[in-house]
């Protein structure tokens, strides 16, 4: 329990937290990029730095740009709307409550006898590199193909299906 | 308390954030968001595992750790791009005003 660790989850922890209670949804996006950089460096100080940087490219670099490219194009004509109360408001906070109680009693009252192994492990570019094309190389492929299909499917779900026809109406 | 535990605590406090911002929030954009707070929980928990583990040598949680990051983009452009088609066919993005599937 380092004072690094205190800091980048007090960073972590108040970047998500201002992302899930902010009214802006612009200010959530910033937000959220905040607490995935926090995450990010939580995992280069566990010794996982290629999955930092995997998670800084992704996540901050492209799904929260991707997110704010979204809500700008969805501003929706009547914003208060998105604020009005639904039938989970009251309970919403409580279930997550009871969640993290249930996991916080798990963990506690589970890992207390486990001892600490104090070496860090190697985890290098280049053994993770050899690990993809030996051991995960079938994983790997079949990962390549899933991202293949979600670029196309995305780019057919975000087309304007009414232009295609127009087109063809003005032939 | 161990650093496993305190990693587990945090992994537990963010997924409990996500939980309750996905079930609070009434914009589909952010309870997506909230969705993902829960996977990014989840690839804490096997990083942490993978260091504190008995077998790091192998690598098992980072490759978990990648493919789990590289299904949950793949699930974010989805997501956000259906969310989009839902907004141009009913001009909102509030899930309490989609509650019809026919056009």
């Amino acid at each position: 329990m380092t004072i690094s660790f205190l800091l980048l989850a007090a960073i972590t922890i108040i970047g998500t937290a201002a992302a899930m209670s902010l009214k802006n949804l612009v200010h959530c996006v910033l937000a959220l990029s905040l607490g995935l950089v926090g995450l990010a460096a939580l995992y280069m100080q566990l010794g996982a730095q290629f999955v930092g940087f995997t998670q800084i490219l992704v996540y901050v670099g492209a799904v929260a740009i991707l997110a704010a490219f979204v809500i700008m194009m969805t501003r929706s004509a009547n914003p208060t709307l998105t604020n009005a109360a639904s039938s989970f408001r009251a309970s919403g906070p409580l279930i997550a409550v009871l969640v993290f109680a249930v996991l916080a009693w798990a963990t506690i009252s589970g890992t207390s006898a486990q001892p600490i192994l104090t070496a860090a492990p190697e985890g290098s570019v280049g053994q993770i590199g050899t690990a993809l094309m030996h051991r995960f190389v079938l994983p790997l492929e079949v990962i390549g193909l899933l991202l293949t299909a979600a670029l196309i499917g995305a780019g057919i779900l975000a087309m304007d299906e009414h232009r295609g026809t127009q087109h063809r109406g003005k032939q | 308390m161990s650093p496993l535990s305190g990693y587990l605590l945090l992994s537990a406090f963010l997924f409990s954030i996500g939980l309750a911002g996905a079930l609070t929030r009434r914009n589909a954009i952010l309870v997506l968001i909230g969705i993902e707070l829960m996977l990014n929980a989840a690839n804490l928990n096997f990083i942490a595992f993978w260091r504190y583990g008995p077998h790091p040598e192998a690598l098992t949680g980072v490759m978990f750790a990648i493919f789990s990051i590289s299904v949950a983009a793949a699930e974010a452009a989805v997501g956000l791009s259906i969310i989009l088609a839902v907004y141009r066919h009913s001009r909102t993005t509030n899930l309490d005003q989609l509650n019809s599937m026919k056009g």
